[in-house]
Order: C-alpha cells, then sequence, then structure tokens
C-alpha cells in the first residue's frame, strides 16, 4: 500500500509544472489564441520566482514576482499577437527565444555566474490538519508541496469559471466563433487579453514551482520542455479543463517511471527520452478525435 | 529572368519595413544594455569590431552564417507548404550523426566520392526525421508543431546516446565521437578562421531553393498548397502530398546545418553542438519573408550579431546571450504586420 501512496505522492509532485502548463495552454487557446511561447513563460517565471526570493528571502515574495511576470509575458504576447497581428506560433517562438537569453543574461548579473543562481530559499512542505491522520490515504496530505494544492485550486477555480460562468460561455464561444461573438456586442479582444495574460500568470506558477519549491536553485533551461508537454496534454485532453489535468496526471505518471528505472541497465539517455516518446504516442493515437477550437490561431 | 525583373518583384515596402523594424529592434536591444547598466553605444561599437572589424571576424562572421543560412532555407521551403517545420534542431542532429557514422567508417578512398556519400548520408537523416511529422500530420492529424519539437528532444538524447555508448572516442573524457579522416573534412576558403566551403555549398543551396520555388512545377505546387489547400485541392493537387515532400526537402536542407558543422568546424560528433539553430533558423527565415536570397542576408547578420556579442562579452561582463535577446526582438517585431502599418498610417495623418 505505501508504494502506491509514494507513487501517487510523486505523481501528484511531477503533475504540478504539466497542470499547470496544461491548464494556461487550455485557457489561452479556448479563447483562440495558440500559446507556444508557454515554454518560455514559464522559464521567466522560474527566474524571476528565484530573484523574489533570493532578494527577500521569502519565497512567497517569488511566487508573487512569478505571477507578475506571467501577466506581462502574457500582455506582449497578446499584444503581438491580438493587436499588432503576428502569426501566434512565431510569435510563441520569439517569446521562448527571449526567454532562453534574457535569463542567462540577468542570471550573471544578479548572482554574478551564468549557469545557475545560488541556493535559494524554498517553499516549504506543508501537512493538511486532520486530514494528514486518516489512515493510509492521509499520507497524500503529509509533506506535500503547497503548491500541489494550490494547483487543485487553480484547476477547481478555472472548471468553475469555463462549465458554470457567462464569462466562460463567452470565452469559449470566443475560440470557437469570434465574429459571432462580435455580433453579440461581446468585446472579443478584451476577453482574448484576459484569457493569455491569466494564461501567462498560471504557466510562470509553473516555473516557479521548477525554482524555488522543487528545488532551490535556477538552473539554465530547467524547464526543459514542460511547457510544450503541457500543450501536448491540452491537446490529448481535447482543450477542456478536466482533459487537460487528467492528461497531465497521465504524462507525469510516465515521467515517474524514470525515478523507478534509476540504476537499470537501460541507458540514461532513453530513460529521459521517455516522456518526450510518450508525448508522441499519446498525440499521434489520441488527436484524430480530439477537436481544437474552431477559431484557433486566427484573429 | 533578369535581375531587374527579379528587383521589381521585391516590394519596396516589405523590405523598408524589415529595415524599420530592424532598426527599431537594436533600438530596443540598446535600451535593455543600457537599463542593465553598459553603455549601448560602446556595446554595439563592440559587436560590430567583433562582427567585421578584422578580416578574420569577418570571414568568421560569415562561418557562423552558414547553419544560420541551411537552417533557415529549410524553413523557407516548409513554410512555403504553409507547414512551420519547428523540428529543424533534430533533423540537423539525425543529418549529422548520418554524415559522421559515413566519415568515420567509409573508406577515404576518394575525398570526392567520400564527401558525395557524407552529403548523401546527412539529407537521408534529416529527410528521414522529417518525414514523421510529416506522415503524422497527413496520417493522423496530429498537431506538427508539439511532434516537431519533441521530436527535436529524443533527436538529442538518441545521438548524445550513441556518442557516448557505441561510437564514443577512446580514452576520451568529453562526449564525443572521433575525428574523421582529412579526406572527409571541408577545405578552408580563408586561413586559420572557420570559414569552409561550406559557405559556397550554402549560397548553392539558396539559388536551387530560390529556382526550385520560383521557377518549377514542384515549387509551384508547393506554393499553391501553401497559399489556399482547398484551391490546390480544386486545382487537382494532392495537398497531402505536396506538404510531405516539402517537408523532406527541407529536412534534407536543415541536416546541412549540422554537418557543415561536424565535415567543416569540429571534424567530428560533439555533444549537443547546436545552440538552437532550428529556432534561429526561423527568425531568419521570418524576416527575410522567406525569401531564399534574403536567407543568406539574414544569416549574415544573425552570424555577426552572434560572433559580436561573444566580442562584447569578453569585454564588457554582458553575456554573450545577447544576441539571442536582440534576435527575439527582431522576429516580434518583423512579424507584427501592423506595426508597420501603424508607423506608417501616424506619418500620413500628421
Amino acid at each position: 500500500m505505501d508504494v502506491i501512496i509514494d507513487f501517487i505522492s510523486l505523481v501528484l509532485k511531477l503533475a504540478v509544472p504539466l497542470t499547470l502548463a496544461a491548464l494556461a495552454g487550455t485557457l489561452s487557446e479556448r479563447s483562440g489564441v495558440i500559446n507556444i511561447g508557454l515554454e518560455g513563460t514559464m522559464l521567466m517565471g522560474a527566474f524571476f520566482a528565484a530573484v523574489g526570493a533570493g532578494l527577500s528571502g521569502n519565497p512567497w515574495v517569488g511566487v508573487l514576482f512569478a505571477l507578475l511576470i506571467g501577466v506581462m509575458m502574457g500582455l506582449l504576447h497578446a499584444f503581438f499577437c491580438l493587436t499588432l497581428h503576428g502569426h501566434q506560433v512565431v510569435i510563441g517562438v520569439a517569446v521562448n527565444l527571449f526567454a532562453t537569453g534574457i535569463t542567462p543574461l540577468l542570471t550573471r548579473l544578479v548572482w554574478n555566474r551564468e549557469g545557475a543562481s545560488d541556493t535559494l530559499p524554498s517553499i516549504a512542505a506543508v501537512s493538511v490538519p486532520l486530514l494528514k491522520d486518516i489512515p493510509v490515504i492521509g499520507k497524500l496530505f503529509t509533506n506535500q508541496p503547497p503548491f500541489v494544492f494550490i494547483t487543485l485550486f487553480i484547476f477547481i477555480v478555472l472548471f468553475i469559471f469555463m462549465k458554470r460562468t457567462k464569462y466562460g460561455l463567452r470565452l469559449r464561444m470566443i475560440g470557437d466563433h469570434p465574429t459571432g461573438a462580435q455580433t453579440q456586442g461581446i468585446n472579443v479582444k478584451k476577453y482574448k487579453y484576459f484569457a493569455v495574460m491569466v494564461s501567462g500568470s498560471i504557466a510562470a506558477l509553473g516555473g516557479a514551482y521548477l525554482s524555488i519549491a522543487h528545488s532551490n536553485v535556477f538552473v539554465l533551461n530547467m524547464v526543459a520542455g514542460r511547457g510544450f508537454m503541457g500543450m501536448a496534454a491540452n491537446i490529448f485532453g481535447g482543450w477542456t479543463i478536466g482533459g487537460s489535468a487528467l492528461a497531465s496526471l497521465f504524462f507525469a505518471a510516465v515521467q515517474s517511471t524514470r525515478y523507478y528505472l534509476i540504476g537499470s541497465p537501460i541507458p540514461d539517455q532513453f530513460v529521459l527520452m521517455i516522456p518526450y516518446v510518450a508525448t508522441l504516442i499519446i498525440l499521434t493515437a489520441f488527436s484524430r478525435n480530439s477537436r481544437s477550437p474552431e477559431g484557433l490561431g486566427k484573429i | 529572368m533578369s535581375i531587374k525583373k527579379f528587383f521589381r518583384r521585391f516590394s519596396f515596402d516589405s523590405l523598408a519595413s524589415s529595415l524599420i523594424s530592424l532598426l527599431l529592434s537594436f533600438v530596443i536591444g540598446g535600451l535593455l544594455i543600457w537599463a542593465i547598466g553598459t553603455n549601448p553605444f560602446q556595446a554595439y561599437y563592440l559587436i560590430g569590431v567583433g562582427a567585421v572589424g578584422t578580416m578574420k571576424n569577418l570571414a568568421n562572421t560569415l562561418a557562423s552564417s552558414i547553419p544560420l543560412i541551411f537552417a533557415g532555407l529549410a524553413v523557407a521551403v516548409s513554410s512555403k507548404a504553409g507547414l512551420l517545420n519547428l523540428g529543424v534542431e533534430g533533423q540537423l542532429y539525425m543529418g549529422a550523426m548520418a554524415a559522421t557514422l559515413c566519415g568515420l567508417y567509409l573508406p577515404a578512398t576518394n575525398r570526392f566520392i567520400l564527401l558525395i556519400a557524407i552529403m548523401i548520408a546527412s539529407m537521408l537523416g534529416g529527410m528521414l526525421w522529417a518525414l514523421i511529422p510529416g506522415v503524422l500530420k497527413a496520417k493522423f492529424g496530429t498537431h506538427e508543431v508539439i511532434v516537431a519539437i519533441m521530436l527535436n528532444y529524443v533527436a538529442e538524447l538518441f545521438t548524445t546516446y550513441l556518442i557516448i555508448v557505441p561510437f564514443r572516442e577512446h580514452g576520451s573524457t568529453v562526449n564525443q565521437t572521433a575525428e574523421i579522416p582529412k579526406a572527409a573534412r571541408l577545405s578552408k576558403l580563408f586561413p586559420r578562421t572557420q570559414l569552409t566551403t561550406a559557405f559556397i555549398l550554402a549560397v548553392i543551396v539558396a539559388i536551387i531553393v530560390w529556382f526550385l520555388l520560383r521557377r518549377t512545377t514542384l515549387g509551384f505546387k508547393i506554393s499553391a498548397v501553401g497559399g489556399n489547400r482547398d484551391a490546390a485541392r480544386a486545382g487537382g493537387i494532392n495537398p497531402t502530398a505536396y506538404v510531405i515532400i516539402a517537408m523532406l526537402i527541407s529536412g534534407a536542407i536543415a541536416s546541412f546545418a549540422g554537418t557543415t558543422e561536424v565535415v567543416g568546424k569540429y571534424f567530428r560528433f560533439r555533444e549537443n553542438f547546436s545552440p538552437g539553430f532550428g529556432f534561429t533558423g526561423l527568425a531568419v527565415a521570418v524576416l527575410a519573408r522567406n525569401n531564399p536570397f534574403g536567407v543568406i542576408a539574414t544569416s549574415i547578420l544573425f552570424g555577426g550579431l552572434s560572433t559580436g556579442c561573444l566580442y562584447m562579452s569578453r569585454i564588457t561582463g554582458i553575456s554573450g546571450h545577447m544576441s539571442n535577446v536582440i534576435q527575439s526582438i527582431i522576429i516580434l517585431l518583423v512579424s507584427a504586420p501592423r506595426l508597420f502599418e501603424i508607423i506608417k498610417g501616424s506619418r500620413k495623418r500628421t
């Protein structure tokens, strides 16, 4: 039983950045904006969380920094895509390139070296009172990073927003038929801006988890494709909040096999390949049935 | 086709908007340099010296533009078919690996035949890796952007495995293959620099791409598919087939971005030798608006930017990654068509 609980616990930890990236992807793409830039936004989030935590000594200040930079990256993406009518994938690639260029530049400025930051104060794991005393599954609520619960909270909020509020309904309509929404008197651009900016802050939060919760140091390019995998999870999940979250959990479960294969005769590189290959196979097997928002990528 | 006709075809507005966006990018880059506490004029001066200050620097600038030309051409060809090839990075690794193995294990009796074999192996490697997103897109409708990006990671890890386990150089502490024989290396155009005949090859490939896209039925059909897939189908062109053909050509060209680094610069396959040529290639193609000759010019500019930034970083302490930052600003500004309209519009109004 303990083995299973440990496995679930590990999967939850690995799922945090993927889920946040996937939810960010869903929110943005349901509004009709392709956001390849999530990868770079996560990197910026990881970096600025490290700066905030390092300078103030309080990791929660880092989280705040990450949220702010996430909103700004979202604003940048939205401005170039929606106001200046740039090609959304190209703009996303530029956002990623910007992030991979500016983070080593600033790392050198802040910590006087390029590869990584100093050791940072990180967010301590928490135990949930009462729930932690439940036999067996209580272990899931003991010594968990608070990000697990934050992610759960964001998931619930987004789920209710999309399914149960008129704003969510409008956002979904905008993603499918922007002109139709416009004739209804909905300010399409405002909704899209809102979605992309919130999406940015959620992705940056995922980055912050990597630098100040999952570890206690910012390392160059530490996001390592998690933003892209989140986007893949969003597609696998059929562009829905619930689907994205489930797909992320599944991807995290695949990733966790890495920890069980340490010391096995399989070469490291092949073990490291597992999440990428799994993403490929899953996308190929399931993308026939999934339907993207009709207005995706259109201005 | 005369030169005159070529220039007439080349819209002045698009050239002007590219140049203005470029200038604006340098201004924003300068503001960034200023914000982190360095004199931007000094920084740009040093970038200029590093890029074209001496004959040697100029030769190295041209040398560093070589992989960018190939990567840029690869992206340009795929864009013509309406598909964005974000898998150039993986394709160049696979191509370079195939080329390296050819160089290491084929008999080096005839230099000419050996080099041809290396080039063919390289193209096959790149085409194989480009075929996967093309076929998956055609058969299963899989999102080609994500597939290509995932394949980049797989290619990087797979080639790393190959140079660590089966093909590692004996006794080496670094992850790399043994050196390829002299016969498999390209000759230098300029002594004691990294400028090799690969630059000439790059220019030739650019001319071929231009000819292919503008002067052949194949190129016309590719452009038709990229322009309007349904109209192309109505006109009797099978869009799927031409998308895959464009991806194959793109992958073959992409592979040269890696192979010329192996046979012209390192003479072996080194772990992670590409600093993201694939994504820079996208930037190059966007700035050149998919024009093959524009790709050459843009690549030289970007090549100069990276050699110049490296030089600057040695003197000022700003990271050499500054070149990535300026490049990303260039893509942002160039790929935003409205920006130029707004600038033009405001000029009319005043």
